[in-house]
């Protein structure tokens, strides 16, 4: 009884195939050492890496990911925190749709989004490329920062944060001492999350890339428009190492010992 | 370092909804306070509105030689235990202790001292090191009863500390508060729905229905003349009967009430007996005795209560409990007469 049903595990198996088989394609031509991308590898080598680290263009995209991806889950957290905070602590005093407001980023197709700041920002107000990617980006990653916070706030018993202001803690040292250590696991997991949509963003970073700015996945593309060599699938392979290493990273030092402490 | 606290004409409000009227109060140095009421009463609204958690719409709030009514929260210097317990998750039991001390810039190796001081004193000295979510709820609260007491606040205020814990422990508890409290003299209000809790621990009793304080009183004066008939069924008078007088006659009252229901009242009992009033009698104030005398009654239900019996009874002046004595056991159906122990029996004011 206890067996499993074979059409189980051949469902389960095509999933996984769809799931983790391109990822095989592309980890495997990445080595191959023809000029084209082709599966399975012919030969092994490393040349289409060392192609794409010895690209400025990519290495510039990347370090312009990295800078939007940091500034704009930043800048999210900055406002999402304190939204999520007074949404949780003041839920009767607040509008009702104050909670939907927060998530409409999510509903709205990223595309008009996107065009929405080029219009705004880029042409009519005239931000900076850089500073309106950031922006552009934090606006993308609000909703999870707002979304996820807010999770970790609801199980968060206000009444410690009374016990400290009438033990003379002022309200705001409260709130950085009681509060937020307390949704630490909350805000982590939203850094996280926030992160990695924005460093896999394109809808919106297509808008407001301009001359000489741009991102890792819009260099990607702008690069397979005009070759269609394997060093494509070696930025991918680092891209995904460079994802997965953060989620490492950030469940060691910081995720895991928040719950086993 | 202990201190009285008043509370002068003191309204509040939520949105439109009126849910404290003119209160006042006031909590002598070193008193326990209890405010005892059903939940809705007002008694949490007074509490936040001394800890500062609320505003008053109008009145003053005074501690001492201080004005607390519009200085914030965290600059009132009191002590609070809530419900719930409110420790600090993040911190160790010693952490928490110690927080307000940190707040008051005590030094680290002096508030470790005096927390551990505290802690020994709630006899958790062997728990120090642990997170509150290792602890149980009586652990919980003696750790945030430590955390109230290390500060050594002018005043302490209790939010209904002890209703998530079982019964047994809850005895233990509140034996515990009273002694903390008056070791240290601190005035303390305590705020709770029990009123076996509130008379067992206080010096006076502020019983409150819909945002008004009806009587505040020694648990002993509430217990034996209550002043409305609100109080009186709250403390367990449940039988109450109106009653006009018909004569006098050298301190002996003859009294009729519903359904030609008549009784003889001696003032020196009671004490002076206006012309119209209320008649409230608890369950054993009401005795089973042999038809004819009294007031006239058929029994009902009986149910046994280990000291005596209880009954139901139907009588022309409608549904009484009465007790009987357990060596003579009545039948449902059997007629008797319910005469009144003025002792366990009260003279209210008529209802308006």
């Amino acid at each position: 009884m206890n067996r499993t049903h074979p059409a189980l595990i051949a469902g389960a198996a095509v999933v996984y195939l769809f799931l983790l088989g391109p990822l095989v394609v592309v980890v495997g031509s990445s080595f191959s050492t023809t000029t084209f991308l082709t599966f399975p590898p012919q030969g092994l080598s490393l040349r289409w890496y060392e192609n794409a680290l010895a690209n400025g263009a990519f290495r510039a995209s990347f370090v312009t990911s990295m800078q939007v991806a940091v500034g704009g889950t930043f800048l999210a957290l900055l406002v999402g925190i304190p939204a999520a905070y007074a949404m949780a602590r003041r839920r009767q005093a607040l509008p009702g749709f104050l909670g939907l407001f927060f998530v409409l980023p999510i509903l709205i197709p990223e595309i008009v989004t996107g065009f929405s700041l080029l219009r705004l920002a880029a042409v009519q107000v005239g931000i900076p490329v850089l500073p309106a990617l950031i922006l552009g980006h934090a606006l993308l990653v609000l909703p999870y920062c707002v979304r996820v916070v807010g999770a970790s706030l609801a199980t968060f018993d206000f009444s410690a944060e009374e016990a400290a202001i009438s033990l003379g803690c002022p309200p705001l040292k409260t709130f950085f001492t009681v509060v937020l250590p307390n949704i630490r696991s909350g805000i982590i997991a939203a850094f996280v999350l926030a992160f990695i949509t924005s460093l896999n963003d394109v809808s919106i970073s297509v808008f407001l890339t301009g001359p000489g700015i741009s991102t890792l996945p819009i260099q990607i593309l702008t690069y397979v428009e005009q070759f269609f060599d394997p060093t494509v699938a070696a930025v991918s392979v680092l891209l995904m190492v460079l994802t997965v290493a953060v989620m490492a990273i950030v469940e060691r030092t910081l995720g895991l010992t928040s719950f086993t402490k | 370092m202990t201190q009285p606290l008043s509370l002068h004409g003191v309204g509040a409000r939520y949105g439109t909804t009126r849910v404290l009227e003119n209160l006042s109060l006031s909590v002598g140095a070193g008193e326990l306070v209890s405010l005892l009421g059903a939940s809705g009463c007002g008694k949490t609204t007074t509490l936040r509105l001394v800890a500062g958690f609320l505003a008053p719409s109008e009145g003053t709030i005074r501690l001492g030689d201080r004005d607390l009514t519009t200085l914030p929260p965290h600059k009132r210097d009191i002590g609070l235990v809530f419900q719930n317990y409110a420790l600090f998750p993040h911190l160790s039991v010693a952490d928490n202790v110690a927080f307000g001390l940190k707040q008051r810039g005590i030094a680290p190796a002096d508030r470790a001292r005096q927390a551990a001081a505290m802690l020994e004193r709630v006899g958790l000295s062997a728990l120090a090191d642990r997170l509150p979510a290792a602890l149980s709820g009586g652990q919980k609260q003696r750790v945030a009863l430590a955390r109230a007491l290390v500060i050594r606040p002018p005043l302490l205020m209790f939010d209904e500390p002890l209703s998530n814990l079982d019964a047994k422990l809850r005895i233990d508890m509140r034996v515990e508060i009273r002694e903390l409290q008056r070791a240290n003299g601190t005035t303390a209000v305590y705020v709770t729905h029990d009123q076996e809790e509130a008379f067992s621990i206080s010096d006076r009793v502020a019983i409150m229905d819909a945002g008004r304080i009806v009587q505040l009183d020694t648990p002993e004066v509430l217990y034996r003349r209550p002043a409305t008939a609100f109080v009186a069924r709250f403390v367990g008078f449940e039988n109450l009967l109106p009653m006009t007088v018909s004569s006098r006659q050298d301190g002996a009252v003859m009294a009729e009430g519903a359904g030609g229901v008549s009784l003889t009242l001696d003032e020196r009992d009671f004490g002076p007996i206006p012309d119209r009033f209320v008649l409230a009698t608890r369950p054993e104030g009401l005795v089973v005795g042999p038809p004819g005398r009294g007031i006239p009654a058929r029994l009902g239900l009986r149910t046994y209560l280990g000291r005596a019996y209880a009954y139901r009874c139907e009588t022309p002046a409608g549904a009484l409990v009465a007790h009987g004595a357990l060596d003579a056991p009545q039948e449902p159906g059997a007629a008797a007469g319910l005469a009144v122990v003025p002792s366990l029996s009260a003279i209210l004011p008529a209802a308006a």
